[in-house]
């Protein structure tokens, strides 16, 4: 099996893996659509969807019944509901364009996913090999890049509706995802000072900032989350900003703007938005977790590779691989939790309130910050 | 009118800052995602009905087993939506009950018209009429919404009588008029 892929032709095997990925990234899009219903109406003293059940499988006891209870079936519904659903296509839009959006959408949610390592195993010489569809050294310019042309779906799907509201919602989310941009790249700058020393090739890759975070030594195996606190905040908020998710859901914005950009999308197209947009939240949080959050290493101070030396599966490649994707997946589902936790608890913010906060707090914040690390930084190398 | 000046005091560091704001919301929402759910499971389990609701109007009969309605009419005049349409009968001369003289012959409330004011229920001298606890109208026709004299007494059963007015009236008739 493995000398059959190793002797299959690069492109195709770059096909394979990633649709391999595609494959796990479209369920757990459509895992978090099911989860965010869950947790709203959790937070909000529901029980949430727990009706759907195929009749077969009320047949098996215990676990039917517990699937049904955490609307597991609901989900099939949906995604049933969407792919069978009549498409509608209002006669005022234009066609093309109005069907390209949601393609284009999903083009840069899917694409970053390439950049991002989910996982790492051991290889013989007992160097740490990530698992990623491409080890590009650009790493987190690359994810940048591609993640903010998700933009253009989202002007092109307000501009080709041809109606009021869409095009409000285009428009804030192009001026929104601008600004915040700066900022979510600026506080990222510190990382890469600190984990780019001098006299070596600088690297802006996501692996070398995980393999920075699991050091031996105090400073070494410290998440650059406790290490960049301030950063990390920055961060943190742009990625709500740039995934559109509330409190920054100006795009969408129902209340005002009826459904923002996709109002006048229905059925399987609206879907391919959806998924995109939680496509863009499990990369963005992805990225924040091997930023500040260590990767796929468990605990601070505790890194895989010591976890895997003391369990003894070290040299098996596979069980570490999978260990590493495990943990990391995990951590992506609990940011994923804080996302919808923060999204049904802190209302929307207004328009002009959102460009203050990205223009005249998070903007200097985050120069002042990366101004404040590079002396820190100065400072601390070794007089030459 | 005194004027009362407000001290409106400068927001503090930590309340412009915003974020304390923040973590003390999703601290709330947290209690809230772990704390019991309030949502009734509706077919399964059911609401508590207080004493007092006005579900649908029913018939009722009294612990003897009379019909109390003697068919005067005036809920049908005091329905607003015009949902009650009784046709009067009379009481057979051989019957125990015949010093009543009337009853329903048929009793028809159209409960798409039903609008649940308990007017009826007020305006009734036999207290015959009343709304009780049942919530839930269903039906595939218009037809098979409007109930009829024998759903009515159905859905209505017997309730306790405090006066039993017209056994009282029968004993009291053999010593002369009751009012003069």
């Amino acid at each position: 099996m493995t000398e059959f892929l190793a002797n299959l032709h690069p492109v195709l095997l770059g096909l394979l893996k990633g649709l391999a990925v595609i494959v796990v990234i479209f369920p757990i899009a459509g895992a978090c659509s099911m989860a965010e219903r869950k947790v709203s109406a959790w937070i909000q003293g529901r029980h949430g969807p727990n009706r759907a059940i195929p009749f077969w499988f009320a047949w098996v006891p215990g676990l039917g019944p517990f699937l049904q209870r955490r609307g597991a079936f609901h989900l099939l519904a949906d995604g049933l509901k969407f792919l069978v659903k009549e498409e509608p296509l209002p006669g005022h839009v234009n066609k093309f364009y109005y069907t390209l959006a949601p393609v284009i959408a999903l083009i840069p949610a899917f694409t970053t996913v390439t950049v991002v390592p989910f996982g790492a195993y051991l290889d013989d010489a007992g160097q740490l090999v990530p698992l990623m569809l491409a080890n590009v050294d650009i790493g987190l310019l690359a994810v940048f890049a591609v993640a903010s042309l998700g933009v253009y779906s989202i002007i092109l799907a307000g501009w080709a509706s041809n109606s009021k509201y869409p095009f409000l919602g285009g428009v804030r989310a192009s001026a929104q995802l601008i600004s915040y941009e700066l900022a979510l790249t600026i506080s990222v700058l510190p990382v890469f000072l600190w984990i780019n020393a001098p006299d070596t090739a600088g690297t802006l890759s996501l692996v070398r900032a995980v393999a920075c975070q699991a050091q031996p030594g105090f400073w070494g195996g410290l998440w650059f989350i406790f290490l960049m606190p301030v950063s990390a905040l920055i961060f943190f908020v742009a990625l709500f900003a740039e995934t559109n998710r509330l409190p920054f859901d100006m795009a969408e914005s129902e209340a005002d703007l009826v459904g923002g950009f996709h109002t006048e999308y229905g059925a399987f197209k609206w879907s391919l938005f959806f998924v995109a947009e939680y496509s863009h939240m499990i990369v963005g949080s992805g990225v924040f977790i091997l930023l500040f959050l260590g990767g796929w290493n468990p605990l601070p101070w505790l890194p895989l590779a010591t976890v895997a030396a003391k369990l003894g599966f070290a040299g098996h490649p596979l069980v570490f691989g999978i260990v590493s994707i495990v943990i990391f997946l995990v951590k992506i589902l609990l940011f994923i939790f804080v996302f919808m936790w923060v999204r049904w608890t802190v209302p929307r913010f207004r328009y002009d309130q959102v460009m203050r906060i990205g223009w005249r707090l998070l903007l200097p914040l985050s120069l002042l910050n990366l101004l404040g690390y590079a002396l820190v930084i100065a400072l601390l190398q070794p007089a030459r | 009118m005194a004027v009362i000046p407000v001290q409106r005091k400068p927001l503090t560091l930590a309340e412009r800052a915003y974020l304390p704001s923040i973590l003390g919301g999703l601290k709330t929402t947290l209690r809230h995602f772990f704390a019991r759910k309030v949502t009734l499971q509706y077919p399964e389990q059911r609401p508590e009905i207080p004493p007092g609701y006005r579900g649908v109007p029913t018939l009722v009969r009294d612990p003897n087993g009379r019909e109390k309605c003697v068919s005067c009419q005036l809920c049908e005049f005091v329905c607003p939506p015009k949902a009650i349409r009784i046709t009067p009968g009379e009481i057979p001369a051989d019957a125990p009950t015949a010093h009543v003289e009337k009853t329903p012959r048929e009793f028809e409330i159209n409960m798409l018209r039903c609008i649940y004011c308990g007017l009826c229920e007020e305006v009734c001298p036999e207290e015959a009429i009343w709304l009780q606890n049942v919530y839930s109208v269903s039906g595939y026709t218009r037809g098979e919404l409007v109930n009829n004299k024998e759903k009515l007494y159905e859905l209505g059963g017997t309730l306790p009588d405090r006066h039993f007015k017209w056994d009282q009236k029968k004993a009291a008739a053999g010593s002369g008029p009751a009012h003069t």
